[in-house]
């Protein structure tokens, strides 16, 4: 039994029910039902209640912001979105569910038939694995890791391999532009997107991200306000969302690396993508928002507050999708090298710093930074990011020269021509 | 400020964000339409109509068919041919309107709707009886006698044949009954249709 997992209010429910204080478990009240020797049967029953809920919520949460999202980019548009099928078209992500689901489910005749099947499985996977961590409110957390942050950033990472994997089995010239696209970008950004997170680990003063929680009397978003920024940027490229989506660039490369895959892997790598942005916005609401403490009865109401906070996010990058035109690869790049990564150096930096002089590391025992303390560093971090935007914005910005028109003969003219 | 150009995108959205959207509701509501719309399901009214087929020589497309027989008073008299077929192939008409424009007795006029979606071809075509049963809103187009008095097909209700014409009925009538016409161009300031006593002079 792994100390992880008796912290999880369910799994501890659903163990003590069937088996009870059996085996090494001696954290139950009493008796479960299952006679001794079963407790592996109680911790696979556990697991499994614990795998469906997870799953469930992930792809209904992922249907429900689909809708969500057209819904609110229609509305962005001075449109109305669908509105067929149910109260404001509620039921249209089941509509299309169903179509997709009743749709074939070709395989290219020169695909790689393992990894093409492979694709959606790992990209979900990824997805799930990622949410293992995320606490959804006080003690409803399926592990508390202490290298929380480091595993969010390894897990959310294994798509560039899935996305990589399905451009290449394709055997399809479009989805493997867009698998090059995908590759050369994901790596990029995903430096300024770990160091972004470095500063606040640097003021926890641990991974995990129930201490990252518990360590905001003041939200992050306030105190780290470039790493906020950074992680923001860089997550909605990992996350492929419209100012960063070359690699399924409709108007180019047809749809990029999944332009081979129809029926239900379509639906699952779809699935994947948009839960994905309901994680990323559940990790920025807990690191940089505080998670679940909200204005009070953060104890009663914790999934409440997360759920607006996550909401809110959500909102934020429907509204950036709606907005932004697509970036060249040009400039995504000079964007992640020129902008992204030197704002994260600062934020780094700086953080150092200023944990370094709140004497934050009293020998070797890290402490507590207080509420006030963390006010005053907020103070100092956010002209430090208007300057610094101001400054690195220049660099990333592109200079377009008119190249002088050079005028050259390279075949003599028709009509000075001389003819014999 | 770097970032300030994204700001204002952003601002452009979020306007957009808070204005009622502009999408009709094609089924349950209709953009309004101009009473001058060239539409389908032509009004035709059968007691203006000499049979004279202005009409189909007019088509473009030849795509008006009629075919009349001699009714049984002489068009002195004051009768006129009855007409047995008048097919209108709707699916190849370009609504074009020259037809009306040739018809010399106002008996044809564009109609006023656009749903005339069918499963077959020969569903398009518009035939005598349709056309006879037909609720009839003529468009104004090419009538400014009609435009003139007011009439929006798509709002106020059918019209009769005698409600249509460029003149009053009863000027016809008279007509008939062998009142003598002077002429007289119409100048500004003219009364349009007051009384018909100039006509009848
Ligand atoms: S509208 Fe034009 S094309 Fe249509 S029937 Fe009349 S003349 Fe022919
Ligand atoms: S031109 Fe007018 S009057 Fe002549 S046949 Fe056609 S509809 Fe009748």
């Amino acid at each position: 039994m792994t100390p992880f997992l008796q912290e999880n209010v369910v799994f501890r429910e659903v163990y003590c029910f069937l088996g009870g204080n059996e085996g090494n478990a001696s954290w139950c009240g009493g008796d479960g039902l299952l006679p001794g020797g079963f407790e592996w049967a109680a911790y696979f029953a556990a697991g499994f209640v614990i795998m469906f809920i997870l799953v469930n919520a992930a792809l209904l949460g992922a249907a429900v912001f689909v809708w969500s999202e057209r819904r609110l980019l229609a509305r962005f548009q001075a449109r109305r979105g669908p509105n067929r099928w149910g109260p404001w078209g509620i039921f249209q992500p089941i509509a299309d569910l169903l179509k997709l689901i009743i749709k074939e489910d070709i395989v290219p005749n020169a695909a790689d038939r393992l990894a093409f099947t492979l694709v959606p499985i790992i990209m979900l996977m990824a997805l799930l694995l990622s949410l293992a961590v995320m606490p959804f409110a006080r003690n409803t957390y399926l592990v508390n890791l202490n290298v929380g942050i480091l595993y969010i950033i390894a897990v959310s990472s294994m798509s560039t391999i899935a996305i990589f994997m399905a451009g290449w089995s394709s055997a399809n010239k479009y989805a493997m532009f867009g698998a090059m696209r995908g590759v050369a970008m994901l790596i990029s950004y995903e430096i300024p997107l770990v160091l972004s997170l470095v500063g606040v680990v640097l003021i926890v003063g641990s991974m995990s991200l129930v201490s990252v929680v518990e360590a905001q009397t003041v939200p992050f978003l306030l105190v780290q306000p470039l790493g906020a920024l950074v992680f923001m940027l860089g997550i909605s490229a990992e996350l492929n969302r419209t100012p960063f989506d070359i690699l399924e660039a409709e108007s180019e490369i047809i749809a990029g690396y999944h332009t081979e895959y129809s029926g239900i892997k379509f639906a699952l790598i779809q699935a994947a993508e948009m839960a994905g942005v309901l994680a990323a916005s559940g990790f920025l609401a807990t690191i940089f928002m505080g998670g679940w403490s909200g204005p009070f009865w953060s104890g009663q109401l914790g999934a409440f507050w997360f759920l607006v906070k996550l909401a809110g996010f959500v909102m934020l990058f429907i509204w950036i999708r709606a907005t932004f035109p697509r970036l060249r690869i040009d400039q995504i790049m000079a964007f992640a090298w020129k902008f992204l990564l030197p704002l994260a150096l600062i934020n780094f930096l700086v953080t150092a710093v200023q944990v370094y002089f709140f004497g934050f590391y009293q020998g070797d025992v890290p402490g507590e930074l207080t509420r006030n303390e963390l006010w005053i560093m907020a103070a100092i971090n956010i002209p430090v990011a208007l300057i610094a935007i101001g400054i690195f914005g220049r660099f990333s910005r592109e200079k377009v020269r008119v190249p002088e028109p050079v005028f050259q003969n390279i075949a003599p003219s028709p009509r000075t021509m001389e003819v014999d | 400020m770097y970032g300030f150009g994204l700001a204002k995108g952003l601002m452009v959205t979020l306007k957009n964000f808070i204005r009622p959207p502009f999408t009709i509701q094609y089924p349950e509501e209709r953009i309004p339409q101009h009473p001058r719309f060239r539409g389908e399901e032509f009004a035709w009214y059968e007691e203006r109509c000499t049979g004279c087929a202005s009409c189909a020589k007019y088509c473009p497309l030849g795509i008006i068919k009629i075919v009349t027989s001699e009714g049984g008073r002489s068009p002195q008299e004051g009768g006129h041919y009855d007409i047995d077929v008048f097919d209108i192939d709707i699916g190849r008409c370009m609504f074009c309107g020259l037809c009306v424009e040739a018809c010399p007795y106002d008996a044809l006029f564009m109609g006023s709707g656009f749903e005339r979606g069918r499963y077959e071809r020969q569903d398009l075509v518009i035939t005598v009886d349709e056309l006879r049963e037909a609720v009839k809103k003529p468009s104004t187009w090419f009538r400014p006698q009609l435009e003139d008095s007011g009439y929006d097909p798509h709002k106020d209700s059918a019209l009769d044949w005698r409600a249509v014409g460029r003149e009053k009925w009863e000027w016809h009538q008279r007509e008939k009954a062998g009142a003598r016409i002077k002429f007289r161009p119409a100048r500004v300031g003219d009364k349009t249709q007051e009384g018909d006593g100039e006509a009848r002079s």
